[in-house]
C-alpha cells in the first residue's frame, strides 16, 4: 500500500499531464466531429466529398502514424508543432473524424418532420441544424461517442511516442530506474480503468439527464 | 539511397502486421467465443468473472497491457518470449474482450423460438449451442467482426514500441536513415488505408456469401 502511494506520487505529473490531454482532446474531439458530421450532410457536394476523404484518411490511418506525420513530417512544410501541441491535434483529428461518423448516423436517424416543421416555421437552414437537428442528433450520438473518448483516454498513452511527459512515458523511464514492472504497469493499467470506468459513468449520467421524452428511445 | 529504393523494406513489413493481426484475431476468436457462450449463457458467477475479465481489458491501453506482459508477468512467470509473441498475446487476450462481446450480443440476438424447436426435436443443450446458435451467431456477428480486424490493423502499429518489425516500426527506421518523416509515414498510412480496405471488402463478400436468408441483414 505504501508503495502504490509512492508509486503515484512519483508519477504524478505524468497522471496530470494525461488527464490534461484528455480533458483538453475530448471536447475539440467531439465539436470537430459534429461539426463534421454536419458538413457531410448539410454541406453541399464539394465539401461534403471533402469532408469523406478527410474522415477516409482519418479512420484509415493507425492514430500513431497520425500523430507521427504532425509531429515529423509538418517541419518539412515549414510548420512546427511541439510534442504536446501535435498529440493533442492528432487526438482531435482522429476522434473527431470517428465522431462525426455517429454525428451523421444519427442525423440520418432523425424524422425528416421535424425538418418540414423547422422549416414551415420559418427558419433558414442553419437555424434549424443547429437548434433543431444537431440537439437531437448528439443526444442519440452519445453512446458512440462515448465509445470514441474511452478510445482516446486510451489511445492517449500513445503520445509517449513523441515524447509528450504523459502517465506512460513517465511509468516507464520509473521502471528502468527501479525495475518493478509488475508493480508500476498494473498501478498503470488500474489508473486507466478507473478514468475509463468514471468517463464511462459521466457519459451514462449525461444520457440519462439529456433524454427527451420519445417514445422511440429507451 | 533514394526514399523510393526504400519502398521494398517498408512493404516487407505488411507480412509481419499481416501475421500480427491475423494471430491476434485468431487468439481473440478462440478465447471469445467460448466467453461469449458464458457470457449468453452462463451460470451467474461465471458471468461476473467473465464480466471483471473484459472490463479489465477494455479498460487498459493496449501499450500498458503490452508492457505488462512483457515486462513484467512473462519474465515473473520466468517464460522468454519474444517481442513478437508477446506482441500477439497483448493483441490476442484485448480482442478476446471485444469478440466476445460481438457474439454475445449475436448468440442474443437469435430467436428464442430456435432454441425451443431444436428441444422439441430431441437435442440436448449442447448440441442446440454447437449445431443451432453458433453457426448463426457467427454468422450475424460477421458486420461487427469486421470492424474488429480493422481495429487490431490499426493497433498492431503499438508493437513498434518493442521493435517488432512490422510497418511503423520499417518506417521510423527509414525516416531515421533518411532524415525524412513525411514520406515514410505517409506511404506506411496508405498501406494501412489499403489493407483495412482490403479486409473490410473481403469481410463483406464472406458475408454476402454466408447471410441468413430471411432476416433484415439476409435480403
Amino acid at each position: 500500500m505504501d508503495f502504490l502511494l509512492e508509486l503515484l506520487t512519483a508519477l504524478s505529473s505524468g497522471l496530470l499531464r494525461t488527464v490534461e490531454l484528455i480533458a483538453i482532446s475530448a471536447p475539440c474531439g467531439i465539436a470537430l466531429g459534429a461539426l463534421l458530421g454536419a458538413l457531410s450532410i448539410y454541406g453541399g457536394r464539394i465539401l461534403s466529398s471533402i469532408v469523406k476523404l478527410f474522415t477516409a484518411i482519418l479512420t484509415g490511418f493507425p492514430l500513431l502514424v497520425t500523430m507521427l506525420l504532425i509531429f515529423f513530417g509538418l517541419p518539412e512544410f515549414g510548420i512546427y508543432l511541439g510534442p504536446t501541441e501535435s498529440a493533442l491535434l492528432s487526438f482531435v483529428l482522429c476522434s473527431g473524424a470517428y465522431i462525426s461518423q455517429y454525428v451523421k448516423g444519427a442525423i440520418m436517424s432523425i424524422d425528416e418532420g421535424q425538418s418540414l416543421a423547422a422549416r414551415a416555421l420559418g427558419m433558414t437552414r442553419a437555424q434549424e441544424v443547429i437548434y433543431i437537428i444537431l440537439p437531437q442528433a448528439l443526444r442519440r450520438a452519445i453512446p458512440g461517442i462515448s465509445n470514441e473518448v474511452i478510445y482516446m483516454i486510451q489511445y492517449s498513452s500513445l503520445a509517449f511516442a513523441i515524447g509528450v511527459q504523459e502517465v506512460y512515458s513517465i511509468s516507464k523511464s520509473l521502471n528502468s530506474i527501479i525495475f518493478r514492472p509488475l508493480e508500476i504497469f498494473t498501478a498503470l493499467a488500474l489508473f486507466y480503468l478507473a478514468l475509463c470506468t468514471l468517463a464511462n459513468f459521466l457519459f451514462k449520467l449525461a444520457r440519462r439527464r439529456l433524454r427527451v421524452m420519445e417514445s422511440e428511445l429507451p | 539511397m533514394q526514399l523510393l529504393d526504400y519502398i521494398p523494406f517498408l512493404v516487407e513489413g505488411v507480412p509481419w502486421t499481416l501475421a500480427l493481426v491475423f494471430s491476434g484475431l485468431t487468439m481473440g476468436f478462440s478465447l471469445g467465443l467460448p466467453l461469449s457462450l458464458i457470457e449468453a449463457f452462463g451460470s451467474r458467477g461465471a458471468k461476473l468473472v467473465v464480466d471483471a475479465y473484459v472490463w479489465f481489458l477494455r479498460g487498459t491501453p493496449l501499450l500498458v497491457l503490452l508492457s505488462l506482459l512483457y515486462w513484467g508477468i512473462f519474465p515473473s512467470l520466468g517464460i522468454k518470449v519474444s517481442p513478437f509473441i508477446a506482441s500477439i498475446v497483448a493483441l490476442g487476450l484485448r480482442s478476446s474482450a471485444y469478440q466476445s462481446q460481438i457474439f454475445r450480443s449475436a448468440l442474443l440476438s437469435i430467436e428464442s423460438g430456435q432454441l425451443l424447436a431444436a428441444r422439441a426435436m430431441g437435442m440436448r443443450d449442447s448440441q442446440v449451442v454447437m449445431h443451432v446458435l453458433v453457426p448463426q451467431a457467427l454468422r450475424i456477428a460477421l458486420p461487427s467482426w469486421s470492424n474488429e480486424y480493422a481495429i487490431m490493423l490499426k493497433d498492431s502499429s503499438i508493437c513498434f514500441t518493442l521493435g517488432v518489425m512490422e510497418i511503423l516500426t520499417r518506417a521510423k527506421y527509414i525516416s531515421t536513415a533518411t532524415g525524412s518523416a513525411l514520406f515514410p509515414f505517409l506511404i506506411a498510412g496508405l498501406l494501412y488505408l489499403a489493407l483495412t480496405r482490403a479486409g473490410v471488402e473481403a469481410i463483406e463478400l464472406l458475408h454476402r456469401k454466408v447471410r441468413i436468408p430471411g432476416t433484415l441483414g439476409g435480403e
